[in-house]
This record gives C-alpha cells, structure tokens and sequence, in this order.
C-alpha cells in the first residue's frame, strides 16, 4: 500500500487553476522529490496533503490519499489526528516557524505531551535526547534558549526534531536546505537520510535543486505549472530526462567543472491567473508540435518514467513528424 | 606590470558586538585587473558581503586602504566614485524604490551625474532592450515585475554610467535556476561586451565555472585562497576550499560524493580580533599544533595561486576531495 496516493489533484484559488493535474505516488520508507520553480504548486501541494490549503481553495481529487484512508476536507478539526502523528512537516524559514517568544524546550516538549501524552518531566528528558541524537551541542542547556540564541543550521535541526518526535509516516521537507549554507546543508542532509532509514519514515522532499534531489531523493516528480509532468526514479531523470522541461531543467543547473555557462530555458512559465490550453510548456519547448495545442495524456516512457509529453505517444515520429518539421 | 584597477591593502573591517570586537574583515589584500571577473566565495559569516561593501564604498574600513586607478581612495562614498564603481544586490525589490517606475529608477544615476535630458532618455531606452526587457517597461513600477526582470533592472542601472567596476552580491541566488542561467548568460554577455571588471559575490561556486577569471575563498574575514578559478575547482589548495567543493550537491548519481568531511558539531565561531592562529584550524582535518598558534600569511605559489594555510606544501600531494 502507497503511503500517498495522489490522482488528478486540482485547486482552483479564487477562480484561477492552481493545481491542473497533480499526480504522484509515495510508497513505505521511499524519499520522492517534487521539483520545479516557484509557482509551479510543489509547495501547494505539500500544503494540501497537512489540510493547509488557503481557505477560499477549492480542491478536486479522483484520489487524495495517505496510508489508503482518504484525507479530511481542507482545514476540517479531523486533521488533528492526521498531523504530527501521522504527517509532519519540515518548514523551509525555522525562523518564521518557531514561535520567537517561547524557549525551545517549550516548543519541543508540547509535542510529546500533546501527542505522546507524557507527563512535563518526561516530555523536557524526551527533548533533550532528541536533540542530542541530532547532533545538537548541550542539549539540555539549549532547551532554554529561545530561537534568535541559535544559528540557522541549528535551528534546521529543532525544526527537524520536531517534525520527527512522533514518528511520523509521512515526513514533507519543504526546501528545508535551503536557507542554509553548502557544508550545513550537507550535514542536514546526511542527517535526514540516517533519520528515514531508522525509522522507515516516507519522505517528500520539495526542492528547486537537482542537485540535492539526486543526493537524497529515489523519485523524483517534477513540476510544472500546476502539473506533474514526469514522475521517474532519479537515475532515469538524470541520465535520460523524459520531458523537455526536465531536460532544460537539468541544462540549466550550473555544475562546479563546467567552464560552459549553462543553456537557459527561454522564455518565462505561463501566467497562472489564466486558462492554459494544450500542454503548459510548449511555449518554451524546442520539441514544439502542432499537436501540443492538445494537452498531452499521461503516457509510459520506455524507460518507464510517467510523462506528460506526446513525444512518447506511440503514434509519435510517423504521424507527427512531417507537421513538425 | 601595468597598475591594477583596484587594490586593496591590509583592508579590515571591525564591528563591535556585545563588548567584543569582530572582525568582520581582517587584513585582506588583493587586487582586481581592468576587465577581470574576480569571484569571492564563501559561507554567511565570512566577511564576503562586507568586502563587497567596502569596494563598492557602502561601508567604511576600520584599517587599510584602497586604491582606484592608482589613486587612494576617499573613505566615503562620492558621487565620482559612483560613476566608476557600481553594485547589483540580491533583493532586487528591497534596492528598487516601490514608488518610482523602472525608467525613473534607471534615470536617477544619470541625472546625479548631470546627464542631458536627450542624453538620459536614449540611454534608459537602450539600456531597457539592452536587458531584454524593453522601452515599455519604463512606465512600470517593482512590484509590477517578476524577480528575473526586477533583477534585470538592477543590472541595466548598475551598467548604465558605464563604470569600470561592477560589484554582484548574490545577484542570482534569489532566483530559479532556469531565470538564474538567463540572468548569468545576461551578466556574461555585458560584462565582456563593455570590457568591465566585476567583483561576483556568491555562497555557490558552480555559478563561478563559466563566469569568473579568478576565485578568492573566504573563511571569517580572511582570504584563504586565491587562484585562476580552472585551478581552484579543480585542484582546490586550501582543505577549507576542498571542504566546500566537496560539500556541493551536484547532480550526479554518484552518492558518496557529497560527504561531510568535518562534521561540525559545534556552531561557526566568531571571527574575534584577539584570536591568534589559523582561524580554520577547529575544522580542519590537516591542522597541527602549529597552525593554532600563528596564523598563515597568505602565500603567493605557482600559476598565480596564493593559499594562506601552514601545510598547503603537505597538503598538495593528497587527491582532492570532490
């Protein structure tokens, strides 16, 4: 059984399609990515998976689903027992996160006494072994302290333990490396990837990075306008990018012994506030077709990634090729 | 040898926190050719930003001076200097005035400098389609314009007095990665056009690999390294430049790459005035007793590389991490 199982999610805010056609599956103890540009729904989609999404949203789903049990409707009192203990999150600014007037050990031990139901005592000991398993320096000292006492890498890792402290099954980690400077994020990281394999946490990861993704991630689904448009192991993404989007992603991620200054995608993402027609990117696509007016089905690469692209339609060269050409 | 544009000497900058004094810069020296793209890199805390400030004259060195042109420079800001040397920050919204439109934004240097108004209004149009952005976007306000394009608006103000320096502080790292490489390419294609130099400030050293000539490393206020920038990516001297390379996620299958080689358990400490030795030396895996008790001059080596670490002879002979 899938941990999520996401079909045909769509939201619409105030009349504009936010989310067109989000698509995904998380099976036990896997890391997905989502990844994509801002705006492209990765962080709307965590939102909705933890009943966050903003109150005028009005959301569509053939299957919205954690752990085979549908999810409540948006901001219902059922999420209570859905967050913290089932589904945790791990916010990108720990600093907007943590609440700046109360101590650490405060914020940490709510969690367990709510959730765990333990006793104030219980909960402080709890805490501080925590913390102390995330590498954390004098924890116990430390739970005194409040948020500003602590640097960014640090505070990454309260925000870490808190989202772990009951174990959830599902984990989502919203760029949660990157605020955080490149030795720090490494050791976040590691941090997360010891973390997922003790517990056989599920783990969505939403990043703008490919190269973090391909550091942690086992699939990868990534985003585009609103859309899924290829959901693939991170091998295939990386050696063999299914769609065009992906591939000029990829092109344009700047790599360290590279002397080439990376090839940009022309172009900006379309303006949301609108109706797309046809497939989102073929604006900016090289690959462009007459048939992209359409949007494209969901189709199989042979490699085996999901792909939104008519390129992989088994009608594909014969039919097509002399329009395009 | 002909006199480099820029020359720093013994710069340092000092701030006073909580009765101590930090040493935000600390006796760095190096120096800038016409036409050269030197990058500075290095994590929050190591004095990059502040470097970047005092050349561009945003903020007063404590020690050391400056020299432009071969003449020493003023400590503060002049409006002279501002015509030579500009600046292109990483939130493109905060340095854009949200009541005046792009064109007004755009105009502004050039009247400071007493332009002709036919003058000003040809330049504002060529330098809007210049940035890919085009004469309609003078009427424009900031928060009318997505990142990429606000960030655009910076470049064309920074390059429209046509200075001889042009100072980046992470002027791509708000930014996508698909917008980012448009913006790199824009910043690439001007800056070689027009033959300026350019100070690139960033944390990421992959956006260096087609961009810069030479790369100087910062670590709490002091340069570690400095070399032609092939050089340093590849055959990085310094185990703190090492440590960096080899903590970059690149996207490659190959997992093991990205590794911690010094777990920090501890929190990055403050470049305090009073400490002596190697301020790397907690972190480092090659440090010796030595290295905590004088701190290493920056030393000039072969191929124009100059690393400022006791064992870097030691050192060279081990593979690269990353």
């Amino acid at each position: 059984m899938s941990v999520v199982a996401i079909e045909h999610l769509q939201l619409a805010l105030s009349g504009n399609q936010v989310l067109r056609e989000v698509s995904f599956s998380l099976e036990e103890g896997e890391c997905r990515a989502l990844v994509g540009e801002s705006g492209s729904g990765k962080s709307l989609t965590a939102m909705c998976l933890l009943g966050l999404a903003p109150p005028n949203a009005v959301l569509n789903a053939e299957q919205f689903s954690v752990m085979g049990q549908p999810l409540p409707a948006q901001g219902h009192r059922d999420w209570r027992g859905w967050r913290g203990r089932r589904i945790a999150m791990i916010f990108q600014n720990p600093m907007t996160a943590l609440s700046p007037t109360r101590t650490i050990g405060a914020q940490l031990s709510e969690c367990f006494r709510l959730h765990r139901n333990m006793d104030r005592r219980q909960a402080r000991a709890e805490s501080a072994a925590l913390l102390e398993r995330l590498a954390i320096p004098r924890a116990e000292q430390r739970l005194s302290q409040y948020p500003f006492e602590f640097s960014g890498g640090m505070l990454q890792r309260v925000m870490i333990a808190l989202a772990v402290a009951c174990r959830p099954k599902l984990l989502i980690a919203d760029e949660p490396t990157t605020a955080l400077d490149v030795t720090v994020q490494a050791e976040v990281l590691a941090l997360l990837r010891e973390l997922q394999h003790e517990q056989g946490t599920s783990l969505l990861f939403i990043s703008h990075d490919l190269g973090v993704v391909a550091n942690i991630a086992d699939t990868v689904s990534v985003m585009y306008a609103g859309e899924t448009v290829e959901s693939a192991s991170v091998a295939s993404l990386l050696r063999h990018p299914a769609h065009p989007y992906s591939e000029a992603l990829q092109a344009a991620m700047p790599r360290l012994h590279s002397r080439e200054i990376t090839v940009a995608i022309p172009g900006s993402p379309p303006d949301m506030r609108g109706t797309i027609h046809g497939c989102a990117f073929a604006p900016r696509c090289k690959h462009r077709m007459a048939i992209c007016e359409d949007s494209p089905p969901l189709l199989i690469s042979p490699r085996g990634a999901g792909v939104r692209c008519w390129r992989w339609h088994p009608d594909y060269p014969e039919r097509w090729r002399l329009q395009h050409d | 040898m002909t006199e480099p544009l820029l020359a720093l000497h013994q710069v340092s900058c000092h701030f006073q926190r909580n009765n101590e004094d930090l040493a935000a810069v600390d006796g760095v020296s190096l120096s800038i050719r016409a036409g050269e793209v030197l990058g500075l890199v290095g994590e929050s805390g190591s004095g990059k930003s502040t470097l970047g400030r005092i050349i561009a004259g945003l903020q007063r060195p404590s020690h050391g001076t400056l020299r432009f042109n071969g003449a020493v420079l003023p400590e503060k800001l002049q409006r002279r200097r501002a015509g030579q040397i500009q600046m292109v920050f990483q939130d493109s919204y905060a340095s854009l005035n949200p009541r005046m439109t792009i064109g007004d934004s755009l105009t502004e240097p050039l009247l400071a400098r007493g332009e002709r108004r036919s003058v000003i209004h040809q330049r504002q149009g060529y330098w809007l389609e210049r940035v890919g952005l085009g004469a309609r976007f003078a009427q424009r306000y900031p928060h009318e314009l997505s990142g990429g394009q606000r960030q655009r608006v910076g470049i064309a103000r920074a390059f429209l007095c046509e200075p001889q320096l042009v100072v980046c502080d992470e002027a791509v790292s708000a930014l996508d990665v698909s917008v980012q490489a448009q913006i790199l390419a824009l910043l690439r294609e001007i800056q070689s056009d027009l033959g300026t130099a350019m100070v690139f400030i960033t944390h990421d050293l992959a956006v260096l690999g087609g961009l810069a000539d030479r790369i100087a490393v910062m670590y709490l206020g002091e340069l570690l390294e400095l070399a032609p920038c092939w050089q340093l990516l590849n055959t990085p001297a310094h185990p703190y430049t090492q440590q960096l390379l080899a903590a970059h996620p690149e996207p490659t299958l190959d997992r093991n790459k990205v590794q911690v080689i010094a777990p920090r358990t501890t929190e990055l400490p403050l470049p305090l005035s009073t400490d002596v030795g190697c301020r790397f030396a907690d972190r480092c895996p090659y440090a010796l007793e030595a290295c905590r008790q004088t701190p290493p001059w920056l030393k000039a080596q072969a191929e124009g590389r100059a690393v400022a670490c006791h064992r870097s002879d030691d050192i060279a002979g081990v593979a690269p991490a990353g």
